[in-house]
């Protein structure tokens, strides 16, 4: 278990505190479903410009991560962000605001859903090109080292990038130089509308292994297990052991885009009700909290019911913020 | 800024390129150079030589050959901090790292809505006749000039390149720097005061009043010579050196094509869709009413670099070939 280093037994693992820790990943969980089903709504009720990529069913992956950072680690995201960005720390009113291209967004609306950027929490921004910020997280990285702090960096990924030239020359170079940063790939399964195995030659992993990087294969629908291992990733970059590569098996619940309805010709109906119905991240942290009676019934609904009451006002906020002046258009081209 | 005294001391090109990052990196302690041969090696133009010795392996970093990857990882580190100096050892490499500049380098700035800034340099090479044949010798400066949130140098004499280089280093947004190949030898008056050169100033290299040669990078030093040979038909040239071509310097090319009513411009990148075409319709748009002929463009020819020498030097630009164009734009 994550904490296991301050937990001396198993009873103290269910200490109150402990027990809090857990309600904490629960509701930060909950709090990227409910938003990501939130900007569903808005898209499909054409409030929302662009396009939107949803993060809902892999949840565990992004707070599992983030849990294990300081708010002044850093991150850099993919066009399916929203959940890094929650999970590192951005409000929820900002993020709608930036969705729907409002002034008060993090960006003053000027990069939307797939360029959310938080200076504040670490998050270096979310990137559009698949696999484009291998080599921002791991400069980030470098960066750290060199000006001889001990923030790590984080490079969120998904199968798709596996794909790209640029990640296996950021990995060798941070694994030469002992970087600290570790490469998150979220293998949801598909590259967008095709399975990874037909894109994917070989094991994951032993392209990682090859360049001398620390490597796991986890299950990333189980939170617990995706922290752990993100711990141990984050403490030994801490401690100048360089770079991990963890590779995390989760399933991206929604099409590769919302209006990405008709999914058959690419994956069965069965495997996302699978996935759904015994493999959700959210479900699975649930009932493991009842079985050790850290939450009940109640207290769980309680905690969904303040965050559906959040998201609904962050995104009146949202809807109700004005959007920038027109003469924004050519300001903060250059520094 | 004063410009260089006659009788101040003379360095080359790349001495000048040499202790703009020298001087930078003591002031500095952010700045660090990385790029494939960039310290023992000094790169294979033997510019940087001496500077790992100084500074140290940790801040002249060789790299893998890997131009995506640094110059990926140089913007990671300007964002966080840092103000890297990555070296492409060839213009032509720059093909590799164009998704780092033109997607995530030149927008990062404007996408976070103008809280995150990219302070980073990327030192690159142009011009052909090094019989390098086509994948080392072309001018691709447009292609970056083209992307807005990207500033581009391209100077001409040692005394401009160590000013706009340190003014580069210290500039918050990334810089593309464009040095000559051919020109890393070319000695200047460059004083030994420190100073520093602003972006989007052109400079007049030469004073005339019948034709404005208006160039860029080496193409300067093409300019100045058929400016020299048009003396004898007895045309008075003057030549503007643009010094960076983003932002550029539209008034000063403007005044002087009003002044002369007559202009070429010259600059060693294909001549299609490229430098010569945006710089002649600046002038046409702003000297309309002042022009006595059509502006010209002399760019580099539109084909691959050929390796044969007899082919290669039909592609570039040559004095003869400025001067010949002048003389029948004035009519002489």
């Amino acid at each position: 278990m994550a904490q296991s280093k301050k937990t001396k037994s198993p009873s103290a693992a269910r200490a109150p505190v402990h027990d809090e820790r857990w309600l904490h990943f629960y509701r930060q969980m909950l709090k990227i479903r409910l938003f990501e089903e939130e900007v569903n709504q808005l898209y499909l009720g054409a409030k929302m410009p662009g396009l939107a990529h949803l993060y809902i069913g892999e949840e565990a992956v992004a707070v599992g991560v983030c849990e294990a950072l300081r708010r002044d680690d850093y991150i850099t995201s993919t066009h399916r962000g929203h959940g890094h960005c929650i999970a590192k720390g951005a409000a929820a009113d900002k993020m709608f605001a930036e969705l729907l291209g409002k002034e008060a967004g993090y960006c003053r609306g000027k990069g939307g859903s797939m360029h959310i950027a938080d200076q504040d929490t670490g998050n270096l921004g979310a990137n559009a090109i698949v696999g484009g910020s291998a080599g921002i997280a791991t400069g980030a990285a470098m960066s750290a080292k060199m000006r001889g702090s001990d923030q790590v960096a984080i490079c969120f990924f998904g199968d798709g990038a596996l794909g790209q030239g640029l990640l296996y020359e950021a990995m060798n170079m941070a694994s030469l130089w002992k970087l600290p940063v570790i490469y998150v790939c979220e293998n949801n399964q598909y590259n967008e509308y095709t399975h990874y195995r037909e894109t994917t030659a070989g094991e994951v992993t032993a392209r990682a292994h090859a360049f001398g990087i620390r490597t796991e294969a986890i299950d990333g629908q189980d939170v617990k297990i995706v922290h752990a291992a993100a711990v141990n990733a984050v403490e030994s970059a801490r401690r100048g052991a360089g770079p991990s590569f963890l590779l995390c098996s989760t399933y991206r619940f929604h099409g590769h885009h919302v209006g990405d309805i008709d999914r058959a010709y690419y994956r069965a109906k069965a495997e996302e009700e699978e996935w759904k119905t015994r493999r959700d991240p959210i479900m699975l942290l649930a009932a493991w909290l009842q079985k050790n009676k850290m939450a009940d019934d109640k207290a769980l609904q309680a905690i969904e019911h303040a965050l559906s009451t959040e998201i609904k006002s962050a995104v009146e906020f949202a809807l109700n913020a004005k959007y920038p002046e027109a003469n924004e258009v050519n300001q903060h081209v250059y520094a | 800024m004063a410009k260089p005294q006659t009788g101040a001391r003379e360095i080359s090109f790349g001495q000048a390129i040499n202790e703009a990052l020298a001087e930078e990196m003591r002031r500095d302690p952010t700045v660090f150079i990385i790029g494939e041969d960039v310290a023992e090696a000094g790169t294979p133009f033997k510019v940087l030589s001496g500077l790992v010795k100084e500074f140290g392996p940790a801040r002249v970093i060789d790299s893998p050959i890997s131009e995506a990857g640094i110059a990926g990882i140089g913007v990671g580190a300007a964002m966080t901090g840092m103000r890297p100096v990555v070296d492409i050892m060839f213009g032509d490499f720059l093909t590799l790292t164009m998704d780092q500049l033109v997607n995530q380098a030149a927008k990062i700035h404007y996408m976070s809505g103008g809280k995150l800034k990219v302070p980073l340099v990327l030192r690159t090479t142009l011009g052909a006749a090094r019989r390098s044949a086509a994948q080392h010798s072309q001018s691709l400066h447009a292609w970056v000039s083209h992307i807005p949130g990207l500033k581009v140098a391209v100077p001409a004499t040692p005394y401009d390149a160590k000013g706009l280089l340190k003014s580069s280093i210290r500039d918050d947004n990334p810089v593309v720097f464009f040095e000559d190949k051919m020109m890393y030898q070319l000695k200047g008056p460059v004083p030994q005061e420190e100073y520093t050169i602003p972006f989007g100033v052109a400079d007049v290299k030469r004073a005339g009043n019948d034709i404005t040669l208006v160039a860029t990078s080496s193409m300067v030093q093409v300019a100045l010579a058929a400016a020299e040979a048009l003396l004898e038909s007895g045309i008075s040239a003057e030549v503007v050196d643009v010094r960076t071509t983003v932002p550029l310097d539209k008034q000063t090319l403007i005044e002087s094509a009003k002044k002369t009513s007559r202009a070429i411009v010259i600059d060693e990148g294909y001549e299609g869709y490229g430098v010569t075409a945006e710089i002649a319709s600046v002038i046409a748009d702003g000297a309309f009413y002042y022009l006595d002929a059509p502006v010209r463009r002399i760019g580099a020819m539109d084909v691959p670099v050929p390796f044969s020498p007899v082919l290669e030097d039909q592609t570039v630009p040559t004095p003869e070939k400025v001067a010949e164009v002048a003389r029948r734009l004035c009519g002489k």
